[in-house]
């Protein structure tokens, strides 16, 4: 039967070795070469899109990368899916939102109305452009314009 | 209660609570906006509601195994705690470091990142008032009679769940690395170390409660957390699979994460065995209720409803849906939201000398904010699934499907309404206590 040393050691030495295995995954994954995230394209511009996206917490209503809450639209492919619905004018549109005086309420839920200045609202979309572009594994698709019907679902496959 | 110091557990507690009831206020405020009542949306906009009820989540289960560690670590060590009057100074400076924050969220001054929302400047602060906390623990432990394997298992948790805080304030350009960084602490918290704070309150109130051997319970709590990490750490790597890093985590997450039911099933045989076991029955049965209830309804709400959606076949649909409010609610409910109210009901007849454990006021808490609990978590459950069809297989606009999905949130809110009733019933139960009083000492248990 397990002695309580025993049960000791199994603890210590099980979290050491996965801690171990984590760091080292994580070096190997944040590697140069492993970049799936275009960093290369990290501009000033995204990067004060993204200074902006946290200062006013968009994550508490919307997902960016799956991520942040449920209440408002997911944004990661947000340019290409307003570009498709407006005539190639994605960008634009959303400038306007993040530019809006007034309250604003689209599709029948209400945003905060941020009064943004157009090189801010500009930075907001450059950010949204760079996260369109990055590889996630299949997840871009799901959310995208270009929706990957479930494998699962047999009869919308052959559509 | 065996020694004057542990008192002071019991503010802590109170904090708990007040903080408890303020997050219910802003979770109903996000249902009522969910269903059309959006009136507060000027003073109170979904951004700050949801920030608050997060924040205030995090911020009363801390307060609340605080309370525990200044209750359970003199018992533990046997001797008083270093320093009374700086555990107090550590409680108002919590306190008001948490009301900062949280008055700062509705005048748009955060950081905005997933539960991490509290700005730089107050990030520092925090960073102090665990430092201090940390070390009144650690000094008392240190400095006791005995060091038991309970209170260095709680204590360790502690310890490391403030070193855990430090990855999320690096700064980052990508919001890729930013994301995969804050995961160190969100899921390394609540999926790793923080599970060391439960099992050790955990054990400590098995010890108490049931009479079995402290050996016997000891082992398996060293099992228990062995498995917790052993799974938990690399399970880190389901929340990787669909953020824009390698697909190694695919892989890596989706093994150790399936493996991460194993330790909460561990966990809740593990507390009925110990009670089917123990030949003492102590007479405060809430306090057994609240403490199994918790190892028991973790398993089903951390390890099975987490494992529902782990895989990462499963999770390439469910990631960012309300599936995730499923689980989140029924996990953090279960495995600290109940352990902290399993430790407040064991330790206030004991710091107060009023024992009132026969109650039905208490047990009607105890099952209506359970029931309570379990009809939100199947609303959640129910519209996230069919979000998940609408809109991630049918691409339906989110929109529409919110508009499909409303009626479930009607339920929720109703299911919230008798899950409150049963908090509110608990605190009342609470009030009745009265204050910690020197006359409750040595009281036989």
């Amino acid at each position: 039967m397990l002695s309580k040393k025993q049960a000791r050691a199994f603890f210590l030495g099980g979290t050491l070795v996965t801690f171990l295995i984590f760091i080292g995954l994580t070096v190997y994954s944040l590697s140069e070469g492993q970049d799936q995230s275009n960093e290369e394209n990290l501009t000033a511009k995204v990067v004060r899109g993204k200074e902006i996206w946290e200062s006013n917490n968009c994550m508490g209503c919307h997902t960016i990368l799956g991520e942040g809450a449920y209440y408002a639209p997911e944004l990661t492919k947000v340019v290409d899916r307003l570009n498709l619905k407006y005539d190639g004018n994605g960008e634009e549109v959303i400038k306007s939102i993040l530019m809006s005086e007034g309250p604003w309420q689209p599709n029948g839920r209400k945003m905060v109305a941020y009064n943004m200045t157009e090189a801010e609202a500009t930075d907001v979309v450059e950010f949204f452009k760079w996260i369109g572009k990055i590889d996630l594994n299949g997840f871009g698709e799901v959310v995208g314009v270009d929706r990957k019907i479930s494998p699962l679902s047999k009869s919308n496959n052959n559509n | 209660m065996k020694y004057k110091s542990q008192k002071v557990a019991y503010w802590f507690f109170a904090l708990s609570m007040l903080l408890l009831v303020l997050q219910i206020t802003y979770g109903f405020i996000m249902g009522f906006a969910r269903i059309g009542f959006d009136n507060l949306h000027e003073f109170i906009p979904f951004n700050t509601a949801r920030a608050v009820h997060t924040n205030l989540l995090v911020v009363w289960l801390l307060s609340g195994f605080m309370g525990a560690a200044y209750y359970i670590i003199p018992e533990e060590s046997q001797r008083e705690l270093v320093n009374v009057k700086l555990a107090y100074v550590q409680l108002i400076s919590l306190a008001l470091v948490g009301v900062a924050a949280v008055v700062g969220y509705h005048f748009n001054i955060w950081e905005g990142r997933k539960f991490l929302e509290i700005p730089r400047g107050l990030d520092y602060l925090v960073v102090v008032n665990v430092l201090l906390f940390l070390g009144l623990i650690l000094l008392t432990l240190f400095k006791g009679k005995r060091q038991t394997t309970t209170s260095l298992v709680l204590s360790m948790g502690l310890l490391f769940a403030a070193l855990l805080y430090l990855p999320g304030m690096l700064p980052f350009d990508s919001q890729v690395t930013d994301s995969f960084f804050r995961w160190w602490v969100v899921h390394l918290w609540v999926e790793g170390v923080w599970e060391l704070i439960m099992g050790g309150i955990l054990s400590f109130l098995l010890i108490k409660l049931t009479g079995v051997d402290r050996e016997v319970i000891e082992k398996w709590l060293y099992v228990i957390v062995g498995l917790t990490f052993l799974s938990g750490v690399l399970g880190t790597g389901h929340h990787y699979y669909y953020i824009g890093v390698n697909k190694i985590w695919l892989i890596v997450g989706g093994i150790f994460s399936a493996l991460e039911p194993l330790a909460f099933l561990a966990m809740a045989l593990f507390a009925v065995n110990m009670y089917r076991k123990g030949e003492k029955k102590h007479p405060n049965k809430l306090a057994l209720y609240w403490t199994l209830g918790a190892a028991i309804v973790s398993f089903v709400g951390a390890g099975l409803l987490g494992f529902a959606h782990t895989l990462p076949q499963t999770n390439l649909y469910t990631h960012g849906t309300l599936v995730t409010a499923m689980h989140g609610h029924l996990a953090f409910w279960g495995a600290y939201a109940m352990i902290v109210l399993a430790i407040i009901s064991y330790a206030l007849p004991n710091m107060t000398g009023r024992k009132l454990y026969e109650s039905t006021r208490g047990r009607m808490a105890y099952w209506l904010s359970n029931i309570g609990m379990i009809g939100m978590t199947v609303a959640f459950g129910v519209a996230g699934v069919a979000q998940v069809y609408l809109e991630r297989k049918f691409g339906m606009e989110f929109m529409q499907v919110q508009k499909e999905i409303e009626i479930h949130f009607v339920v929720l809110v109703l299911c919230a309404s008798i899950f409150t009733t049963g908090i509110v019933l608990y605190i009342i139960d609470f009030y009745k206590h009265g204050t910690p009083t020197d006359e409750a000492l040595e009281l036989k248990e």
